[in-house]
């Protein structure tokens, strides 16, 4: 009895410590900017979410320890774990909201969803790279979501465009079949629509196969219909430990890698090397630079890395997951470089952040300045587009690393465009009353 | 001692058959609606209401539906999660139908719906029996799961997938989406909460939940008695499901602003079923400390490190958080495995006795 007594005790002091620390809000540095990152080291997507979350802490952490932070500012920098999982996000959110939040990267589907309406409310903008929801690409309905550089409607029209060029022109992929394997979420579904759109337009027929989260390690009913099928291309949206589980298995059927395309999402490291020797000549979209090649990330290794602020594995420097991270944080430093410039305040609110990211201009003398020639294609972003349907290159895994397969291809902007729009509009009819857009623009 | 009835002389039936019946009883759960009512909403922050006070009803409101099926009608279900997914659902599309009308009564009306979709999944009950049931239920939640998935007009064909809360006013106040403010969700949530609560309180003392708990115990003893097991089953079924309906409403209306189908999926069935488990089956005070031991002490623990100055990695604190509670379950279903009510029911008792215990 005495035992359970101290425990009782011991866990009541616990709790007390703990709701003292939730009762209060942490006061804040004055000289500190606050950048709350969102990641995922645990749960299913674990095996993707590490590499992001390593590239974007290390950048971040790297500008701290070289140039002393952005603007003579330091960055504080926080982690919060959210396991993919929507509430867990939640949590994250409203536990760092208080302490002067920046900007939030969600890096789930299912999280930015939950913030997109809370961020015009709390005045923090979400930058949902390359992910999310596309139709928040109209600045003009959602001035507080940002996805540079891409939608996925750009991503799977530029997969089509690759085929096209594959197959000799657009107008070969009649009576072709192109299969589409996808996570069975919002993420894995957004693309159809224009998916089909396009086997309209094109003629080809569009095969789907979902997969779902729970089952996204055992594919071999969806793989044994690829067999039956036969497609002729293969495009896949997915995440975590579905993507490894579908090279496996394509490998398995002898399904012609070359012929295989997966997302940006798709296109890790570990996800093609679980492949082994067969996974050669897997192809994935990107956007972000191949290798390790570049003088940002040498610093980042030596200032970072080698000096044991990071939890990093030296050899995934480079990787493209980590690199993405890495740009993700590219994007915000960037955005709080341009703030600062334009309010010229040191220390700045998420208003400003807002501002900054909307008048966001990464271009090509500005990346080498960074030490990132050739890491990322110019990035510009306006008030009307969010996205700003950036081009997007094809690399290739030979085995033991990715290599850049193609030039940079343009989205089909022209068919892109009006479906965002009208997606935009469509969202803000079901949620009215929205809020119409308020902010100036700084452009 | 400290919980002697001794000298508390009832002069009438109704008094002698109150709700509760010792005045120790009656002066703790004033305070604790004091507490709820009045120093919380005057005292706490925003993300003590958000993440904590919320969820912490929301799952209790599930666990006294799951505890009405398991803990007291005595059939188990692991559908839990999907009945709350239906309440949610349903009122997506009530208020999307209907967007002038009172959101609340929208969120209290779905319930109905899921009700009647427990019932259905109910009817194997009165064929099988213990574990055999469970896998039926299991059935119901993958079934509804897919429905989530695959029906567009459940979520009116959004890109997205997801159910995304619009803004609704009561009475001119911000109820729901993003602009209502914490507090006004917290008291929506802890009116319905205690509602519903107090409500069962009396039905479970009452001529059905006394049926109810009959047919736990022994169910040829009750249909001999003159139960008759089909209706008293699938009340049981209705009801419970119900409440978890409007709790899976609440969940997505007054907490989490939108939901996608995985937010109800079989994980969440489990999640509440620990809560009753641990909580302890068949009491309802069991159903608030097992959703306050399964929720809010990992919120804590996550929250501890940070608040002491500690400098540990976020997914460190994840993993010690997963072990430290999944350990605490492991005792404390070792010391007492009929739950925390019965720690508490145990611990009345040396308080009533002490300090002189026999």
């Amino acid at each position: 009895m005495k035992t359970i007594m101290q425990l009782a005790l011991g866990t009541a002091v616990a709790l007390g410590v703990g709701l003292s620390g939730a009762m209060t809000t942490v006061a804040q540095a004055e000289d500190s900017n606050y950048v709350p990152l969102l990641t995922y080291r645990t749960g299913p997507f674990a095996a993707s979410g590490i590499h992001i979350a390593n590239g974007m802490h290390d950048y971040l952490k790297m500008l701290n320890e070289r140039d002393g932070g952005i603007g003579g500012v330091k960055l504080e920098l926080e982690e919060c774990e959210t396991g993919y999982n929507a509430q867990k996000g939640v949590e994250c959110y409203e536990a760092t909201k208080g302490k002067g939040a920046l900007v939030y990267n969600p890096y789930s589907t299912g999280i930015t969803l939950q913030l997109i309406p809370k961020a015009g409310v709390d005045k923090i903008p979400v930058l949902s790279m390359g992910y999310g929801l596309s139709a928040a690409a109209d600045g003009s309905v959602f001035p507080w979501v940002f996805n540079v550089p891409d939608t996925y409607w750009d991503g799977a029209s530029v997969v089509i465009k690759y085929i096209g060029e594959q197959e000799g022109g657009l107008e070969n992929l009649k009576g072709k079949k192109i299969g589409y394997i996808f996570l069975d979420a919002g993420y894995g579904r957004e693309p159809i629509p224009l998916l089909e759109q396009l086997a309209e337009k094109y003629g080809f027929e569009l095969l789907q196969y979902p997969v779902g989260v729970k089952e996204m390690q055992n594919q071999s009913s969806q793989w044994l219909n690829v067999r039956r099928d036969r497609p002729d291309y293969m495009v896949m949206w997915g995440w975590g430990a579905m993507n490894p589980t579908a090279i496996k298995e394509a490998v398995k059927i002898r399904f012609p890698m070359n012929k295989f395309i997966g997302v940006w999402w798709s296109a890790g490291d570990d996800d093609a090397a679980a492949g082994g020797d067969g996974a050669k000549g897997y192809k994935a979209m990107n956007f972000s630079g191949v290798g390790s090649d570049f003088p940002a990330l040498d610093d980042i290794k030596k200032h970072v890395v080698d000096a044991g602020l990071s939890s990093t594995d030296a050899g995934t420097i480079g990787g493209t997951l980590y690199n993405r991270g890495v740009l993700n944080s590219v994007i915000i430093a960037e955005g709080i470089r341009t703030a600062q410039e334009l309010t010229g305040k040191k220390v700045i609110t998420g208003e400003d952040m807002r501002m900054g990211l909307e008048a966001l201009n990464l271009d090509e003398a500005r990346l080498e300045e960074l030490g990132l020639k050739g890491f990322a294609h110019p990035m510009k972003v306006t008030c009307e587009d969010h996205a700003g349907s950036h081009p997007v290159f094809i690399q290739e895994w030979d085995g033991k690393t990715w290599r850049q397969a193609s030039g940079w291809i343009e989205p089909m902007t022209d068919l892109v465009r009006p479906m965002l729009e009208k997606a935009a509009a469509e969202y803000a009819e079901k949620n009215a009353p929205w809020p119409a857009r308020t902010e100036p623009c700084p452009n | 001692m400290f919980y002697r009835e001794a000298g508390q002389f009832k002069t009438s039936y109704k008094a002698d058959q109150a709700l509760m019946p010792i005045l120790q009883d009656r002066i703790g759960l004033s305070v604790i609606l004091v507490v709820a009512f009045v120093i919380i909403p005057a005292f706490a922050n925003d993300f003590f209401l958000t993440s904590i006070m919320i969820p912490f009803l929301v799952f209790s409101l599930a666990a006294i539906g799951l505890n009405i099926l398991t803990g007291y009608c005595g059939q188990l279900s692991l559908g839990t999660g999907a009945f709350m997914g239906v309440g949610a659902y349903a009122a997506y599309k009530l208020t999307t139908m209907f967007p002038d009308a009172n959101v609340i009564l929208m969120v209290l009306l779905s319930g109905v719906f899921s009700a009647a979709i427990g019932a259905i999944f109910g009817l194997p009950s009165l064929r099988i029996k213990g574990l055999y049931l469970a896998v039926t239920t299991l059935a119901a939640q993958f079934f509804l799961e897919w429905c989530f998935i695959r029906i567009g007009w459940l979520y009116n064909y959004n890109a997205s997938g997801a159910i995304e809360v619009p803004h609704r006013e009561v009475f001119g106040i911000v109820a729901s989406g993003a602009e209502a403010t914490p507090i006004v969700r917290y008291f929506i949530v802890l009116c319905i909460t205690a509602g519903i609560a107090f409500l069962m309180a009396n039905v479970l003392r009452g001529r059905i939940g006394r049926a109810w708990m009959m047919i736990r115990d022994m169910d040829i003893a009750a249909e001999l008695m003159g139960i008759r097991p089909l209706q008293t089953k699938l009340m049981a079924f209705a009801v419970s499901s119900y409440i978890c309906g409007v709790a899976g409403a609440m969940m997505v209306f007054f907490w989490l602003n939108a939901a996608e189908p995985s937010s109800y999926s079989i994980s969440l069935s489990f999640q509440i079923l620990f809560m009753v488990i641990l909580g302890g089956l068949g009491s309802l005070s069991g159903a608030f400390m097992g959703a306050a031991f399964i929720w809010i002490l990992p919120v804590f623990l996550k929250f501890i490190p940070g608040t002491l100055g500690i400098e540990i990695a976020a997914e460190t604190v994840e993993h010690v958080t997963f072990m430290i509670v999944g350990a605490l379950i492991i005792f404390f279903l070792i010391v007492e495995p009929h739950g925390f009510a019965r720690l508490w029911q145990i611990a009345k008792q040396k308080l009533r006795v002490w300090p002189f215990p026999y």
